[in-house]
C-alpha cells in the first residue's frame, strides 16, 4: 500500500469509511425498526393482521418526516418502524453526501459536480418530485 | 409474512435475481397486498439488501466507485421519471411489464457468464476523461480494465432506473446486462457496482413513494427484516456449490409466475 500515490491511499480509506457508513446505517434502522416493531407486538399482537388488498394511500403521520419523528419521540410504535424504514432509506441518501464531500478532499472537481447532480436529483425527490 | 419474506430474500439472493423481483408477485399474488403497497415495500427492502452486500463489496475494492457515482444520474432520474409514469398506468399494465421483466431476468441468471472479456485497449475518449477506466483485486493481483460505449450504457442505466421505480424492483439484471455486454467490464466488478448504485436509486424513487403514501409501516417492517435476513442466509449458501441446479429449478418456477402475473394482467384482474 505504502508505495502506492497518495491520491489513491485516499480512495482506499473512502471506500472503507463508505463500506463502514453503508453497514452503520442498515443496522442502526434495522435496531429503531425492531424497537418499534417489539412495541407494536406488544400492544398489537393479538388482533387479526391488517389487510392492504386495496389502496387508500397512508395517513398523514406516515408520509411526512417531521410527523414520522413527532410519533416516534411519543413513542408511537408504527411511528418507530416508520422512522427505522426512513432511516434505512437515508443510508444511501448519506453515502452520495459523503462521496461528494470526498471528492471535494481529493480536488477531483468533475466528480464533485457528477456527485453534486445526483444530489440534486435526490433533493428534488424528496421535496416531492414532479407534483402529481 | 416474516417466513415468506425471508425466503422471497433467500430465493432472490442465490438466484442473483434480487429480492424485489421475487417480493412483489409473492406479495400480490400470495398475499393479495394492493401493486402499489408491494412495490414501495418492495423497494425498502431492496435498499436493505443492497446496502448490506455493498457495504463488503466497497471494502474489498472491487466496486468501481466513480462508475456507479456516473451511471447514479441516469439511474436516480430514471427512477424520477418511473414515478411519474406509474400513476398513469392502469395496475394491470405494471403487472405484464413486471410478468415480461421476470422472464428476462431469469433468462440472465441462466446465461453463460463471459469472465474473461477484460479490456485493455480501447479508443473511449469518454470513459478516459470521466476516469472510469480501472482496476479491481484478485488472486493474481489488481487486473485493469478499460470500458467501453459509456454513452449506450448511460442510456441502458435510464431505462433500469424507470423500471426499478415503477416495479419496485433493484433491476440488477438490467444494469448487469448494461456493464457487461455493452460497456465490457469485468463481471465481479460489474456485478458489485451495479449493487452499489441499486441502493440510490431506490432511496431516489422509495422517499417519493413515502411521500405519496406507499409505505405501509406495519407491512414494511417484517417484510424489509426478513428479505434482509434471508438475502444474508442466501449469499452465505452461494459461497458453496451445487447451486446452479438450484438456479434453473427457480429460474422454471419464476418463469411460471411471470406468466401468471402476465395472464391475469391481461384479464384485467
Amino acid at each position: 500500500m505504502n508505495t502506492e500515490p497518495k491520491k489513491y491511499r485516499l480512495d482506499w480509506d473512502i471506500q472503507q469509511l463508505i463500506g463502514n457508513m453503508l453497514r452503520f446505517g442498515v443496522w442502526l434502522s434495522a435496531g429503531i425498526a425492531g424497537i418499534g416493531g417489539i412495541i407494536y407486538l406488544l400492544a398489537h399482537g393479538l388482533e387479526k393482521a391488517p389487510v392492504y388488498k386495496v389502496y387508500a394511500g397512508e395517513p398523514a403521520v406516515f408520509r411526512s418526516i417531521s410527523a414520522v419523528i413527532k410519533g416516534a419521540l411519543v413513542f408511537n410504535s408504527s411511528s418507530i418502524m416508520q422512522l427505522g424504514v426512513l432511516l434505512l432509506i437515508a443510508t444511501p441518501i448519506a453515502r452520495v453526501l459523503f462521496s461528494f464531500f470526498a471528492f471535494l478532499m481529493e480536488k477531483d472537481y468533475l466528480y464533485v459536480f457528477i456527485t453534486f447532480i445526483v444530489l440534486s436529483i435526490l433533493v428534488f425527490s424528496m421535496t416531492g418530485g414532479i407534483g402529481v | 409474512m416474516l417466513a415468506a419474506s425471508f425466503l422471497a430474500g433467500m430465493i432472490g439472493a442465490l438466484t442473483g435475481l434480487g429480492g424485489g423481483v421475487v417480493l412483489v408477485p409473492l406479495l400480490t399474488l400470495v398475499f393479495k397486498v394492493d401493486i402499489h403497497y408491494a412495490i414501495g415495500t418492495s423497494l425498502v427492502a431492496v435498499i436493505a439488501t443492497s446496502s448490506g452486500a455493498a457495504a463488503a463489496y466497497v471494502k474489498e475494492g472491487i466496486t468501481n466507485i466513480r462508475l456507479g457515482m456516473f451511471m447514479e444520474i441516469a439511474t436516480t432520474a430514471g427512477a424520477l421519471i418511473g414515478t411519474m409514469i406509474i400513476v398513469y398506468t392502469p395496475t394491470n399494465i405494471i403487472a405484464v411489464i413486471f410478468g415480461a421483466i421476470l422472464i428476462f431476468s431469469a433468462l440472465m441468471t441462466l446465461r453463460k457468464r463471459n469472465t474473461d472479456h477484460i479490456e485493455t485497449e480501447t479508443k473511449s475518449m469518454l470513459a478516459e476523461r470521466l476516469r472510469l477506466n480501472s482496476n479491481y483485486p484478485s488472486k493474481d493481483g489488481l487486473v485493469n480494465y478499460k470500458i467501453k460505449h459509456v454513452p449506450a450504457g448511460f442510456v441502458m442505466m435510464l431505462g433500469a432506473g424507470i423500471l426499478s421505480s415503477l416495479l419496485g424492483i433493484g433491476s440488477g439484471a438490467f444494469k448487469v446486462l448494461a456493464m457487461d455486454n455493452v460497456m465490457r467490464i469485468p463481471f465481479k466488478v460489474s456485478t458489485t457496482t451495479s449493487n452499489f448504485m441499486i441502493g440510490v436509486t431506490a432511496a431516489a424513487s422509495s422517499i417519493l413513494y413515502f411521500h405519496r403514501g406507499y409505505i405501509d409501516p406495519v407491512l414494511t417492517f417484517p417484510v424489509v427484516i426478513g428479505v434482509f435476513a434471508g438475502a444474508m442466509l442466501g449469499a452465505r449458501i452461494l459461497i458453496g456449490s451445487g447451486v446452479k441446479i438450484l438456479r434453473i429449478v427457480f429460474s422454471i418456477v419464476i418463469t411460471f409466475v411471470a406468466a401468471e402475473m402476465i395472464y391475469k394482467g391481461l384479464k384485467g384482474t
